[in-house]
C-alpha cells in the first residue's frame, strides 16, 4: 500500500454497556478502493460516524495524513478533506439539484457565510457545480427540485454533494441502497468515475458491487475487524463465509436471480 | 407551633395545586412521549371536562362523584373524535404545523365556550363533606385540599402500577422508548395512542373539574395555564408518570410560596429554574429520551 | 439562482403603503399597527421561515425593544427616534445573541419550551420591576423627538408616525431581502431543509443559527421600538404570549419562508381582526381557530403558498425557476 491517508488506532465507541465499535485498527491508502462489509448491526455506520466526527470516540485515535484529528469537530474534518454520503438520502428536498450542489461548493470555497451579495452572483460556484452535474449526467435535472427526481438520481445528488467538497477521503454508506436494480448502474458508473487520488471507503451489502469496485475488503463483525484482504481472499476465507457470506451471499444471489 | 402550622399550610396548599396540575398533565406527558406530538390544546380538554363537571352539578344537580364520572367520559369521548378526525392527520407533520393546529383548537374551544356558556367564571359547589376543615392532629386544614392530595396520590400510584405491571403499560413504555422497534414487534401503536389519548384527556377533564375551585374555570383557562402544563411535562420528562408527578408537586409548592410572598413577578424563579433544568437535561428530570 | 433579481410586482406593497396614507387618513393609527406587525412578522420569518428555528417566544425581543425605547423616553434620557430604534435593535440583539448562544443547542419541543420560558421570564422581570416599567399600567405619553428634528409625532393624528414607520420597514425589508438571497441566507435554508447534511458539508451550523437569531432578535427589537414610538405607550402586554402567538399566526397565515408572507398575513389578519373582532369577538376567535386548523391540515404554506399552487396549476406555463 502506498502513502496512508486515513488511519485509526484502537478506535472504540461504547453506548452505555453496548460496545458498537471495538479497538479498530484500520488504514486507508491514497487512492484506495476499499469496501467495508459485515452483517447488520456490525457497527459499520457507527465507524463512519467516528471517522467523520459525528460521534466522539470512547477510546482510540483517528489520523488524517498522519495528523491526529480525534478531537477535531465534524465541520473541521470536512474542511480537512473527509466527505461522506448517507445510507438514507439527506438532501435539501425543497431546493433544486443545482442549489443542493452549490450549497456544498460554497461551503468548501468559504463563501457560504457571506451576507451582502446575492448567492446567484457567484458564477464561479454555479459553473463548477454545473460541471460536476455534467460529469454525473445530472445536468438536465439541474433546475428540478430534488424531491421530483426518481430515487436513483437522488442518490446521485447525494454523491454529487460529497464530490463537490473535493474530498481526499470519501466515505460512501451503502450508496446504492434503495435504488431499483435497473437504476443501480448509474450509481456504480459514477463511483467508478471518481478521481483516482481520492481514498474511497464504501459500505456495501451487495457482493457484486464489492467485487466489481473494491481492491481490498474489510469484514466487520460485532464492532471489531474480523478479516481483511483482497476480495478473492475474503471470498475464499471459510470463517467469513460462515459468519457473513453464507447468509448474505445467498440473499444476494437470490435477489439477482429474482431481479 | 405557629411556624410549623404555617409551613404545613403552605406545603399542603402547594401539594393540592400540584396534584391538580398532575392530574391534568399526566395524559399530555404520555401522549407526547408516545407520538412526539406537540399538543398545546390539552388544557382545552381540561377546560371542557371542567365545564361538564361544574355545569352538571350546578344546573342538572348531579352529585360530585357522578359529575366527575360524566366529565371523564365526556372528555374522553370528545378526545377520541378529535383524535380520529384531526390529530391523526398530523402525526407525521412538523412541529410547526402541530403548534398551529393546536393553537387553532384552543381558539375554537375558547370561542365555543364563550358562545355556548358565556365568559363568566364558573363556581364549583363542593359537597358538604369536603367543604369543611379536616383535623390533621397538629393543624386544621381544608378538607378539600387533603382530599385532592390523597386522590392525586392514589391516581399517580394507579397509573404507575398500570405502567409497570400491565400489558398495555409495557407496550406504552416500549413505544415511548423506541416507536419503530415497538411497531416491528407487532404493537398496534395507533390503537395504543387512541386509548392513551382518550384516557389522558379524561383525566385532564377530571383535573379541570377538581381544580375549578381554586384555579378558577373560565374560557381563557387553556391559555392561562398552558405554560404550567408544558413545564410540568417537559421538566418531568416525556412519558414519565413519576416525573410529571414530582414536577407537578414541586411546581405547585413553588407557585404557592412565590405568589404568597412575592405576588409581583415572583414566579420568575419558576421560569429560571425550568430553563436551567432543561438546559442541563433536555430530556427532563426523569425522561429517558430527548423531547 | 437568479431569484434575487427584483420583479415589477415587488414595488406594489410600497405603492399600496403610500396609497393607504392618502386614501385612509382616518386609519393611520391602524396603519402603524399594521406596519409594526409586518416588521415583527418579517423578523420572525428570518428565524422561523428561513432557518427553521421554531420559537414561541419571539415576543421577548419585541418587548425588549419596546421597553428600551419606552424607558429611555419616559425618563427623558433619549428621545431621538432613529437612534432610539438603533438602541432597541442593539439591546434586543444582545439578548438574542446571549439567549441564542445557550438555547440553540437544543431543538424541537425543548427549544419551544426554552424560548417560551425566556419570554415569560422577561415578562415577570418587567412585572417585578413595575416601579420602573410601569407594570401593566405601562409607561404612557412617551415623549418622542421630531424625526430629523423637523417632523413632529402628533399624538392625536398618526400621519408622521405612519410615514416614519413605512420608511423604517422599507429599510429593514431591503436588509432582510439582501440577507435571504445571500449565500448566508441560502445556508439558513439548508439548515432548515436538512441540518444533518449541513453538518456533513462542513457548515458551522450553530454559529449560523446564532447569527441569524441575533439579527432576527434585533429586527424584532426595532419592531417593538417602533411600536412604542408610534403609540407613545408601552406596557407588559408587549412581552405576553398573546403577541408571540399572534405574530406566529400572522406569518403562517401569509406563508413563511417567503419574504412577502409577513405582508399578506399581517394585512389579512389585522383587517379581519379590526372589523370582525369589534362586532363579535367570539365569532372572530372561532373563525380564526377554524382557519388555523384548516391551514395546518391543508394549506401548510399559507395564503402565498396557496396562490403559488394555483398559479402553477392554472397560470401561464413557464420554465422552472
Amino acid at each position: 500500500m502506498s502513502e496512508i491517508r486515513l488511519e485509526t488506532q484502537g478506535l472504540s465507541r461504547h453506548f452505555g454497556a453496548l460496545v458498537a465499535v471495538q479497538g479498530v485498527d484500520f488504514k486507508l491508502g491514497v487512492g484506495a478502493r476499499h469496501a467495508l462489509i459485515g452483517p447488520n448491526g456490525a457497527g459499520k455506520t457507527t465507524f463512519i460516524n467516528l471517522l467523520t466526527g459525528v460521534l466522539p470516540a470512547t477510546r482510540g485515535r483517528v489520523l488524517l495524513s498522519g495528523r491526529d484529528i480525534s478531537a477535531t469537530v465534524q465541520a473541521e474534518r470536512v474542511k480537512l478533506g473527509i466527505a461522506r454520503t448517507f445510507q438514507i438520502n439527506r438532501l435539501f428536498r425543497g431546493l433544486s439539484v443545482l442549489e443542493n450542489v452549490c450549497m456544498a461548493v460554497a461551503e468548501r470555497v468559504g463563501t457560504a457565510g457571506a451576507m451582502f451579495y446575492p448567492a446567484g452572483r457567484r458564477t464561479d460556484i454555479i459553473d463548477e457545480s454545473i460541471q460536476l452535474l455534467q460529469t454525473l449526467k445530472l445536468a438536465d435535472a439541474a433546475r428540478h427540485r430534488v424531491s421530483e427526481l426518481p430515487y436513483g438520481r437522488q442518490r446521485l445528488v447525494e454523491l454529487a454533494i460529497a464530490i463537490g467538497l473535493r474530498p481526499e477521503v470519501l466515505l460512501l454508506d451503502e450508496p446504492a441502497a434503495g435504488v431499483p436494480s435497473a437504476e443501480s448502474h448509474i450509481i456504480l458508473d459514477a463511483i467508478e468515475g471518481l478521481p483516482e487520488h481520492i481514498a474511497v471507503l464504501i459500505i456495501e451489502h451487495d457482493m457484486d458491487v464489492v467485487f466489481r469496485f473494491a481492491k481490498r475488503v474489510t469484514v466487520m463483525v460485532s464492532g471489531a475487524i474480523f478479516a481483511e484482504g483482497t476480495p478473492r481472499e475474503i471470498e475464499a476465507n471459510p470463517q467469513v463465509r460462515e459468519v457473513y457470506l453464507g447468509q448474505a451471499g445467498h440473499a444476494a444471489t437470490a435477489r439477482a436471480h429474482h431481479g | 407551633m405557629n411556624a410549623v402550622a404555617d409551613i404545613a399550610g403552605i406545603v399542603l396548599g402547594g401539594l393540592a395545586a400540584g396534584t391538580v396540575l398532575f392530574i391534568v398533565s399526566v395524559g399530555l406527558s404520555v401522549t407526547m412521549g408516545l407520538m412526539g406530538f406537540v399538543n398545546l390544546a390539552h388544557g382545552a380538554l381540561a377546560m371542557f371536562g371542567g365545564y361538564v363537571i361544574v355545569l352538571s352539578m350546578n344546573r342538572a344537580h348531579f352529585g360530585f362523584g357522578a359529575a366527575l364520572a360524566l366529565g371523564f367520559v365526556a372528555t374522553a369521548a370528545l378526545s377520541v373524535v378529535l383524535e380520529r378526525m384531526l390529530y391523526r392527520r398530523l402525526y407525521r407533520a412538523g412541529e410547526l404545523d402541530q403548534v398551529l393546529f393546536t393553537i387553532g383548537l384552543i381558539f375554537i374551544f375558547i370561542a365555543s365556550t364563550i358562545i355556548v356558556v358565556g365568559s363568566e367564571t364558573q363556581q364549583l359547589q363542593l359537597p358538604p363533606a369536603l367543604s369543611g376543615q379536616f383535623n390533621l392532629g397538629f393543624i386544621q386544614y381544608r378538607a378539600y385540599s387533603i382530599f385532592l392530595i390523597v386522590v392525586g396520590f392514589l391516581i399517580a400510584l394507579g397509573i404507575w402500577l398500570t405502567f409497570e405491571r400491565s400489558r398495555i403499560g409495557g407496550q406504552i413504555r416500549a413505544t415511548v422508548d423506541n416507536r419503530r422497534m415497538a411497531e416491528s414487534l407487532g404493537i398496534d401503536v395507533d390503537r395504543l395512542f387512541t386509548i392513551t389519548f382518550a384516557f389522558g384527556s379524561g383525566m385532564a377533564g377530571i383535573g379541570g373539574g377538581l381544580g375549578a375551585e381554586f384555579l378558577g374555570l373560565d374560557p381563557q383557562y387553556p391559555l392561562k395555564y398552558l405554560v404550567y402544563f408544558l413545564i410540568a411535562v417537559s421538566v418531568g420528562g416525556l412519558g414519565s408518570v413519576i416525573g410529571v408527578y414530582y414536577a407537578s408537586l414541586i411546581l405547585g409548592i413553588l407557585d404557592f410560596v412565590l405568589t404568597l410572598y412575592l405576588p409581583k413577578g415572583g414566579t420568575i424563579f419558576i421560569y429560571a429554574l425550568t430553563i436551567l433544568i432543561l438546559l442541563a437535561r433536555p430530556q427532563g428530570l426523569f425522561g429517558r429520551k430527548g423531547l | 439562482m437568479r431569484r434575487h433579481r427584483l420583479r415589477w410586482w415587488e414595488a406594489l406593497p410600497w405603492i399600496a403603503g403610500l396609497a393607504f396614507y392618502f386614501a385612509f387618513p382616518d386609519y393611520l393609527g391602524f396603519g402603524c399597527d399594521l406596519l409594526v406587525t409586518i416588521l415583527f412578522a418579517l423578523s420572525l420569518d428570518l428565524a422561523l421561515g428561513y432557518a427553521g428555528i421554531i420559537t414561541l417566544g419571539h415576543g421577548a425581543f419585541f418587548g425588549v425593544g419596546a421597553y428600551t425605547v419606552g424607558m429611555l423616553a419616559s425618563y427623558n434620557i433619549w428621545t431621538e427616534p432613529i437612534t432610539g430604534l438603533l438602541l432597541a435593535a442593539a439591546v434586543a440583539g444582545v439578548i438574542g445573541f446571549l439567549s441564542g448562544l445557550v438555547l440553540l443547542r437544543t431543538t424541537g419541543l425543548t427549544l419551544l419550551m426554552l424560548t417560551l420560558c425566556t419570554m415569560t421570564l422577561l415578562y415577570e422581570a418587567a412585572n417585578m420591576a413595575a416601579a420602573y416599567t410601569g407594570g401593566f399600567d405601562g409607561l404612557p405619553s412617551l415623549p418622542i423627538s421630531p424625526v430629523f428634528g423637523v417632523f413632529e409625532f402628533n399624538p392625536l393624528y398618526a400621519d408622521t408616525q405612519y410615514l416614519f414607520a413605512l420608511g423604517v420597514i422599507l429599510v429593514c425589508f431591503i436588509f432582510v431581502r439582501i440577507l435571504v438571497y445571500s449565500p448566508f441566507g441560502q445556508s439558513l435554508t439548508g439548515i432548515r431543509e436538512n441540518v444533518l447534511r449541513m453538518h456533513a458539508i462542513g457548515s458551522p451550523v450553530r454559529r449560523r443559527l446564532i447569527v441569524c437569531y441575533t439579527i432576527s432578535a434585533a429586527l424584532a427589537g426595532v419592531a417593538g421600538g417602533l411600536s412604542a414610538q408610534t403609540t407613545a405607550f408601552v406596557n407588559l402586554a408587549v412581552l405576553g404570549l398573546d403577541r408571540s402567538a399572534t405574530v406566529l399566526i400572522v406569518l403562517i397565515l401569509g406563508g413563511y419562508g417567503r419574504l412577502y408572507g409577513a405582508f399578506i398575513g399581517a394585512v389579512v389578519y389585522l383587517a379581519l381582526e379590526h372589523f370582525l373582532a369589534q362586532i363579535y369577538p367570539a365569532a372572530w376567535q372561532l373563525g380564526l381557530g377554524i382557519v388555523l386548523v384548516l391551514i395546518a391540515l391543508f394549506a401548510r404554506n399559507g395564503i402565498l403558498g396557496l396562490g403559488e399552487t394555483l398559479w402553477q396549476r392554472f397560470g401561464p406555463r413557464r420554465a422552472a425557476p
